[in-house]
């Protein structure tokens, strides 16, 4: 969220507006919001409806939207990679060379992004649209069939009818395993309110080489330096 | 009493009659729950129209009321209750969500901040918007 405060001063004179959405439930999301006292539009998102519009999984995912309100980067990781899986489960340390590196891929995220503020349309990162539609994950109908189970559930689940609730969110997530956002909305939380016990670390072991954050197709300034 | 989850709607329809997977509202109800207006010819949304041939109106329309489930079935989408709370969730098909993102038309939405206030993606046109998502989880 810091890198939000900063992107959002850097370019509201660029004709930017960060608009972040809290798919979680206002309650949770507070504390977070008041420590930041951010400038940007934060928004609260406790029944997941951008998930079903925009066919999102997980946080932080982003879409850029241009003036004319046209899609020109699709729902993307919004600047994270894979690095935690490479922590140390009992003390959480992470690598040196790991965090070097995640945060040479977030800066290079929000560099780009900086980019289309400053460039507009002229900006390498801004899909024409046929790069944009080949990119666009489009939903499936199982997982359609997801969304309004999860709707439902966290209705009765806000209405103390646990068990019903319970039963709707676990065929939820059966019914669409990819989601991350509907799997840890609900799953138990640790001592830091994070769903990141034993369960979460299965459930990211299980997924192999596949990844937890989908890389950005995005060719960055520290790309190049990179190479 | 039966409560009715569309989009990001809730409605209470006093005057609903709930009754295993079948689900009867009048016209006005219907759109206040949902959008949808029924019309002569179905269930119409903008440019959608799911039909209500005649040979099925006789199952389907019971004393003013049109068998809403069923229609909502039959038109592809998905929908799912509870009954002991005659809770109803209607939702959107992937079909409809795929087309409405494949014409890169960013999907307008309005949601609240911290105090309530809400906020229209659409207010934001003319400026760039960067759509970012989070959760404290």
């Amino acid at each position: 969220m810091p890198v939000w405060q900063s992107l959002h001063e850097d370019t509201k004179d660029l004709g930017l507006t960060v608009v972040a959405v809290a798919m979680d439930q206002p309650e949770a999301a507070r504390p977070w919001i008041e420590a930041v006292k951010p400038g940007y539009v934060c928004l609260i998102d406790r029944d997941h409806h951008l998930a079903d519009l925009y066919n999102l999984v997980n946080v932080p995912q982003a879409m850029w939207i241009d003036e004319r309100g046209r899609i020109v980067r699709p729902p993307e990781t919004a600047g994270s990679n894979d690095g935690f899986r490479a922590m140390d489960r009992q003390t959480r340390a992470v690598p040196d060379a790991v965090v070097a590196e995640r945060n040479r891929v977030k800066a290079g995220y929000f560099e780009a992004v900086r980019d289309w503020a400053r460039r507009g349309a002229a900006s390498p990162h801004v899909m024409d649209e046929d790069r944009a539609a080949a990119r666009l994950k489009l939903p499936r109908e199982t997982i359609a069939a997801a969304h309004v189970r999860f709707r439902l559930g966290l209705h009765l689940l806000r209405e103390g009818r646990t068990d019903e609730a319970e039963a709707l969110v676990a065929e939820a997530i059966r019914l669409h395993p990819e989601s991350w956002a509907m799997w840890r909305q609900t799953a138990r939380k640790d001592d830091r309110a994070l769903a990141s016990g034993p369960e979460f670390w299965a459930r990211v072991d299980a997924l192999g080489s596949r990844p937890y954050y989908e890389p950005m197709d995005i060719a960055t300034t520290s790309d190049r330096a990179a190479k | 009493m039966v409560t009715l989850l569309h989009e990001q709607r809730q409605t209470q329809v006093p005057e609903a009659a709930a009754d295993g997977d079948d689900l009867w509202l009048d016209g006005k109800e219907i759109e206040q729950a949902t959008g949808w207006t029924w019309k002569p010819e179905g269930l119409c949304h903008g440019d959608i129209c799911v039909p209500l041939p005649r040979a099925l109106k006789r199952e389907l329309v019971r004393d003013g009321r049109l068998n809403l489930a069923a229609m909502w079935r039959r038109s592809g989408q998905p929908l799912v209750h509870d009954a002991a709370s005659r809770t109803w969730a209607l939702g959107t098909s992937a079909a409809h969500r795929g087309a409405a993102l494949a014409t890169l038309e960013a999907p307008d939405f309005t949601l609240p901040d911290l105090e309530g206030r809400p906020h229209t993606l659409s207010s934001y046109g003319g400026r760039k918007v960067f759509l970012a998502t989070w959760a404290s989880w």
